[in-house]
């Protein structure tokens, strides 16, 4: 098969509009499934284009390729549980960035063309930076997927001189850069190796000094960089959909990075280099020691507490993902709307492991997405709430982020749940939250604790409920 | 219980403090409302309506003031140089009104051989579970929505810029000084008629709720904030002042219209707009002073006229409220019946000076004084005596520099201060790019170009994405970022069975692991999502 190159470039500006209409139609629920539709025509368009130049060869070997990876890519999307999304979209990161360095290698070892001059050097400058973010990308991505299995301790690792450190490594990365525009060959060949390892090594201590709870943010950062890792593929190769893409990529994770930090009051740096949540649960919170006395409360009680309610607001965080407790939180949702009571959802941006996480869960579940809101459309309506049912949440419904300047999380937007009527707290114990504050919540005068975990607890509710 | 509601007999008075809604909402609480005859008629509220709400139209002044409990909206004056409103009360009645106890000594002492037990709304405490009751923002609010509609009545011009056949015109602006209640209804009327408008306030707070409407925010940056208790302006230091003159100077030569609405509570109303700044005024421009009554925040200000200096014109009529008399009366009801309602035990009035806002607006308790009500513990702890050390602003802040900053900035289009350090930071980068040309072979420079404009639209399209899919999101750019498979079909494409190659195959597979699984899940967790009912 042959075609023009002029016929190629219109493929790929196709395939280009097609992604930006694509991420256009995830602006609303009505057009999000249409706009992943255009992705996947906009990758059609490109594969093929490509595949129909003249001078492909080995194309029996690259579909079997394509073949392979897209088997296991759809046994991974048909089998992944929803409460695993963010292991599957950390490992799937990972892979652009292995990607990314191959192609760099690759791309090193074989340059199609011969180059001279100035354009010798932005090639081989683009490789290096291309391979470097990929590799930073895979292996940040790898530590990333393991931490959020649970493989490698959540807690962050914090090594004495951890900044020096990276200092070092980033310097080294900038300083080969010299050696490898000026050696040949095999020595090239070699720095540019070692350019993978150290970029590698970057990756895993930066995500290794991270706690679990900032997930959502690295997560985000990792996206942004699988992006900037194919669009600098895609200056060394010269192509333009490459970069267009990796460009759209690189600035969803970056506007996801933000929103992140903006919901916790904190700064990217602070997010990256800060070892944030280094001393969880040690013995002294920061922060104001919370006053009075805790309250516990029965599944009974709580039955007969939303019997009587008219306005009921979930608040899900981590928690309930960890206990898988959202279809039994839906089955208690649904008994209750059924019987008229206005039962709401309220998510805080960075609840869960994953921007957007609990929405999907709790789509999953089978709840429907026009009650469940963000902090901003619901936070004025607790004051009218008579119920809140906090699951598996802590640091997002703790009102010293508003009232105690001392505390870590101060200034941090939250979920006012205090101002309901009642406010129950489900939680397996008295643990601090991640930030490793005290909760002066618990100790309100109109909060009680519901102990257990989330799903027995809210099988039993349900089950009360049912009796009643 | 009766509920009497007489005829307000004050000049220039047209509200009246029930309406047909609030008598029905009256009667559910279990009173019987009797409205003066024709009470309501210059609020265009006629009797009829009022019977049809099921009031009972008395004849007299006498009739309506007999009732047991008596609600009006100015305090008690006399009738015609004859009979004085306060003697017509019941023995033992119960009057809510406007009452400024500060200023109303005598109608106290009259009341109290009644032995009534008088409210004045005025008093009723600025805590949010009284802002129901709050007469004075629902005032408020009218005044400074009618104080934009009476500028724009003698202002000469459009308020909103228009590009006509004949010729183009600039939209107006406004200078609001005080962004409190009235200061923001004045300030949201404005931009609704479309003047380009921008507002001073000494209280940092305001600005967010200042820019939330669409102004400019202009404040007077030193270390004294203006905030007193119960969230009104409280006097500030003789720097502060100085530096607040020199910019309201400065902005009062650019604007069409200024409407003032300082005020401070229990003294004169505090000069603002001197004879010099309306002077620098240009021909045809108008001042609206909400603050007349106390004084006005305008050297010009007549109570109750319209003055003319040089082209000029300085509105300072006291009856805004009055002027829109329908709306006021029904919000003024409206509050009234939330404050009754809190006080109606088995459908009668009771008087519980343990229920803090009573306690705090209760003038006369069967005919005894007990106004000033005892200091509440939260005004005990912002201490008035702490003006001399804190107040002085710091040295840094000379009265000459502090407002220069924020005028600096206000020729610089709309930009805002926040803007400046990503500025110099496309500055340094356009800079950066320059020289980059100068060496750079032309095909990175196109590469960049489009490198640089999808970035750009990638900024634009997410920020629009829903939160709630944030998720999905995540997991299409997971898809699409497999683009890199083109990369490796190229790498192998080019080369033979080389290493080169190889890495090529490898790098097909673990993309295509991306493009299929990210679109394959994404469309799974989109089918999840669904609508009540779907």
């Amino acid at each position: 098969m042959f075609i023009p190159s002029t016929v190629l470039s219109v493929a790929y500006l196709i395939a280009a509009v097609l992604f930006v209409m694509s991420l256009g139609g995830l602006s609303t629920q009505q057009t999000a499934r249409k706009g992943n539709i255009y992705g996947m025509l906009g990758m059609l368009i490109a594969v093929v284009a490509t595949a129909a130049q003249a001078t492909l060869t080995g194309v029996g070997v690259q579909a079997g390729a394509l073949v392979v990876g897209s088997v296991i890519g759809a046994v991974l999307a048909a089998r992944v549980a929803m409460t695993a999304m963010p292991e599957l979209v950390a490992i799937l990161h990972s892979f652009v960035g292995l990607a990314a360095v191959l192609v760099g290698v690759s791309s090193h070892l074989h340059p199609g063309h011969p180059l001279v001059g100035a354009e010798r050097a932005v090639h081989l400058v683009e490789i290096w930076l291309g391979v470097a973010i990929g590799a930073l990308t895979f292996t940040g991505s790898i530590v990333a997927w393991a931490k959020l299995r649970g493989t490698v301790s959540g807690k962050p690792l914090l090594l004495p001189g951890r900044h020096l450190l990276n200092a070092v490594i980033v310097g080294s990365l900038v300083l080969g850069i010299g050696p490898y525009l000026a050696f040949d060959a095999d020595l090239a060949t070699g720095l540019l190796v070692g350019n993978v390892v150290i970029a590698g090594v970057l990756g895993v201590h930066l995500v290794m000094a991270i706690g679990g709870a900032d997930m959502p943010v690295v997560v985000s950062l990792l996206n942004s960089y699988s992006g900037w890792a194919a669009a600098a593929a895609g200056f060394m190769l010269g192509n333009d959909l490459l970069i267009v893409t990796g460009a759209l990529v690189g600035s969803s994770g970056a506007i996801l990075s933000t929103i992140m930090c903006r919901a916790m009051n904190r700064s990217i740096w602070n997010v990256v280099f800060g070892g944030f949540g280094a001393d969880s649960g040690a013995a002294a919170p920061a922060g104001a020691q919370a006053e009075g006395t805790i309250t516990e409360m029965k599944v009974d009680e709580v039955a007969a507490l939303a019997r009587a309610a008219k306005e009921i607001v979930i608040v899900p965080g981590y928690g309930m993902a960890v206990a898988r407790a959202q279809h039994s939180v839906n089955d208690f949702t649904r008994i209750l709307r059924e019987r008229g009571v206005n039962v709401r959802y309220a998510i805080h941006p960075v609840a869960g492991r994953l921007p957007g996480h609990m929405n999907v869960l709790l789509a999953e579940a089978g709840v429907p997405y026009d009650i469940v809101l963000e902090m901003e459309e619901i936070n004025q309506d607790f004051a009218k709430t008579d119920l809140v049912l906090v699951i598996g949440a802590n640091d997002i419904v703790n009102p010293g982020a508003e009232t105690d300047p001392s505390s870590p999380i101060y200034g941090m937007p939250v979920l006012q749940v205090w101002n309901a009527k009642a406010v129950i707290v489900s939680k397996r114990g008295m643990s601090a939250g991640y930030a490793g504050v005290e909760n002066p919540l618990f100790y309100h005068e109109r909060a009680h604790m519901l102990f257990g975990d989330a799903n027995k607890t809210m099988q039993a509710l349900v089950g009360a409920l049912r009796e009643g | 219980m009766k509920v009497g509601v007489p005829t307000e007999i004050h000049a220039g008075e047209r509200r009246v403090a029930a309406t047909p809604d609030t008598v029905r909402k009256l009667k559910n609480l279990g009173y019987d409302v009797c409205v003066q005859a024709g009470a309501g008629t210059r609020a265009r509220l006629l009797d009829a309506a009022f019977e049809e709400a099921g009031a009972t139209i008395v004849p007299t002044a006498e009739a309506a003031w007999a009732c047991d409990v008596v609600i009006k909206v100015r305090p008690p004056e006399r009738i015609d140089a004859g009979v004085h409103e306060a003697d017509l009360l019941k023995e033992g009645g119960v009057l809510i009104c406007l009452l400024y106890p500060a200023s109303a000594e005598r109608k106290i002492a009259r009341l109290s051989t009644r032995r009534a037990s008088v409210i004045a709304l005025d008093q009723i405490p600025r805590i949010s579970r009284a802002q129901k009751m709050d007469v004075l923002s629902s005032m408020a609010n009218i005044a400074g929505y009618r104080a934009v509609i009476e500028a724009a009545n003698h202002f000469g011009s459009f308020f909103s810029g228009q590009i006509t056949a004949a010729g183009r015109t600039r939209p107006a602006q406004v200078l609001v000084l005080g962004a409190g209640v009235a200061g923001l209804a004045a300030i949201a009327a404005a931009r609704g008629l479309g003047a380009e408008v921008r507002a001073f306030d000494v209280r940092p707070a305001a600005r967010e709720q200042v820019e939330s409407l669409g102004a400019r925010f202009l404040t007077v940056e030193l270390g004294d904030e203006g905030v007193g208790a119960g969230g009104y302006a409280k006097q500030v230091s003789q720097a502060f002042l100085e530096a607040e003159h020199a910019l309201l100077a400065e902005h009062a030569r650019e604007v069409d219209i200024i409407v003032t609405t300082a005020l401070v509570p229990g003294a004169k109303a505090p000069l603002l707009v001197t004879a010099d700044m309306v002077e620098s005024m240009r021909p045809g421009s108008i001042i609206v002073d909400l603050a007349a009554e106390q004084g006005g925040n305008c050297a010009y200000t007549q109570p109750d006229r319209a003055v003319e200096v040089r082209g000029v014109t300085v509105l300072g009529y006291t009856d805004l409220t009055s002027r829109l008399a329908t709306q006021a009366s029904q919000l003024f009801g409206t509050n009234l019946v939330h404050l009754i309602e809190q006080m109606t035990v088995d459908g009668a009035l009771r008087i519980d000076p343990a229920d803090e806002v009573v306690r705090r607006s209760l003038v006369l308790h069967d005919g005894v004084l007990v106004w000033p009500p005892p200091p509440e513990p939260q005004t005990a702890v912002a201490p008035p005596p702490s003006k001399d050390p804190p107040a002085k602003p710091k040295p840094k802040d000379t009265p000459v520099a502090a407002p220069a900053a924020p005028v600096a900035h206000g020729h610089k289009a709309h930009a805002g201060g926040s803007g400046r350090g990503t500025d110099v930071a496309l500055g340094v980068a356009g800079v950066l790019g320059l020289l980059l040309g100068w060496v750079a072979p032309s095909e990175l420079v196109q590469h960049l170009t489009v490198f640089v404009l999808a970035c750009f639209v990638g900024w634009q399209v997410i920020w629009s994405v829903a939160p709630a899919l944030h998720t999905p999101l995540m997991s299409v750019t997971n898809a699409i970022s497999g683009i890199i498979i083109v990369g490796g079909m190229l790498q192998v494409g080019a080369g033979d069975a080389s290493v080169a190659s190889v890495l090529g195959v490898v790098a097909i597979l673990v993309a295509s692991i991306n493009i299929a699984g990210g679109f394959l899940v994404t469309q799974r967790m989109l089918q999840m999502f669904r609508r009540e009912g779907a």
